[in-house]
């Protein structure tokens, strides 16, 4: 297997989809290319960093004063069409 | 090396569903239920898409409203969630495009050249990366990395690996195919390492990719 085919098949790696075979030739090229397993180790790292990052988290009161305007515009509109 | 795992709790369908069909005979107590199910999720999709705060606070309550209004047409198909997340993409999506009119907005953009993912930085990490910062700049630091991407990428890579999505959801929820959502992810991810690593990686250079 070549790097080029590897990165094609890492996201599906990574995502645990591949069957028996591939994924064993994939085991394989990252036990001796080393470049590859820095990719894989590190696009896996990126993922779960952003993953576990509790990016964009909606505050608390933020989240209330949606709530309820919300609901105030679904009880105008269940009015202006019962 | 392990694959990742997806940490994001499935919710019982049959308990989405019921709600959904309280809230279809009109239940609002049920459809203020489902809000709070899922108003965060939509939030953390819209900033990602949108990159702005304010935008992604109208969305959430466009998206809810939204699916409030047009809850008889849900066929019950898909899971209510799919679904919500599709309107909430949408409604990012035009938010997106009337605030930056000069560049066209689709999730159709693709890829300029077949390898302009492909690694050039192979450098490694540091061990533990995300402690080489304190919250605030790591957030800054995703934040800014994220930014970066076309939005169908970013659009791409929250629903599948931030929240959680299955291939096939994602796909539904964006009006793809499978293929097009694997080669979108691919490229997101493998962008988001290589510029995540101008940060986190350590200081000595690889030898390039063969």
């Amino acid at each position: 297997m070549k790097c080029a085919e590897f990165l094609q098949e890492l996201t599906n790696y990574l995502d645990g989809v591949l069957d028996q075979k591939t994924k064993g030739e994939l085991e394989n090229h990252l036990s001796w290319c080393h470049n590859c397993y820095v990719v894989c180790d590190t696009t896996k790292k990126t993922i779960e960093i952003y993953r576990d990052s509790q990016l964009y988290e909606l505050p608390e009161d933020l989240r209330s004063r949606l709530r309820s305007a919300i609901m105030t515009k679904c009880q105008e509109h269940k009015k202006a069409r019962p | 090396m392990n694959t990742i795992e997806n940490k994001v709790a499935a919710v019982p369908v049959t308990e989405e569903l019921s709600l959904v069909r309280a809230a279809k005979q009109g239940d609002d107590a049920a459809f203020e239920e489902l809000v709070r199910r899922y108003d965060r999720n939509v939030f953390r999709i819209a900033q990602h898409i949108t990159q702005n705060r304010e935008d992604a606070e109208d969305v959430v309550q466009e998206a809810f409203l939204k699916a409030y209004g047009n809850l008889a047409k849900f066929q019950e198909q898909s899971k209510f969630y799919t679904w919500l997340v599709r309107i909430a993409v949408n409604e990012a999506l035009m938010k997106l495009r009337r605030r930056r009119p000069e560049r066209t907005v689709s999730l159709d953009e693709d890829i300029k050249t077949e390898d302009d993912s492909l690694p050039r930085e192979i450098a490694d990490w540091s061990p533990n990366p995300e402690q080489l910062y304190n919250q605030s700049e790591l957030r800054e630091i995703l934040s800014k990395t994220i930014q970066g991407l076309p939005p169908g990428f970013r659009t791409v890579f929250v629903l599948r690996d931030v929240e959680g999505l299955s291939t096939e959801e994602t796909a539904a929820a964006l009006d793809l195919s499978v293929p097009a959502v694997k080669s979108r992810l691919l490229r997101a991810r493998l962008q988001l390492r290589e510029r995540l690593g101008r940060y986190f990686q350590k200081r000595e250079s690889g030898d390039g990719i063969q």
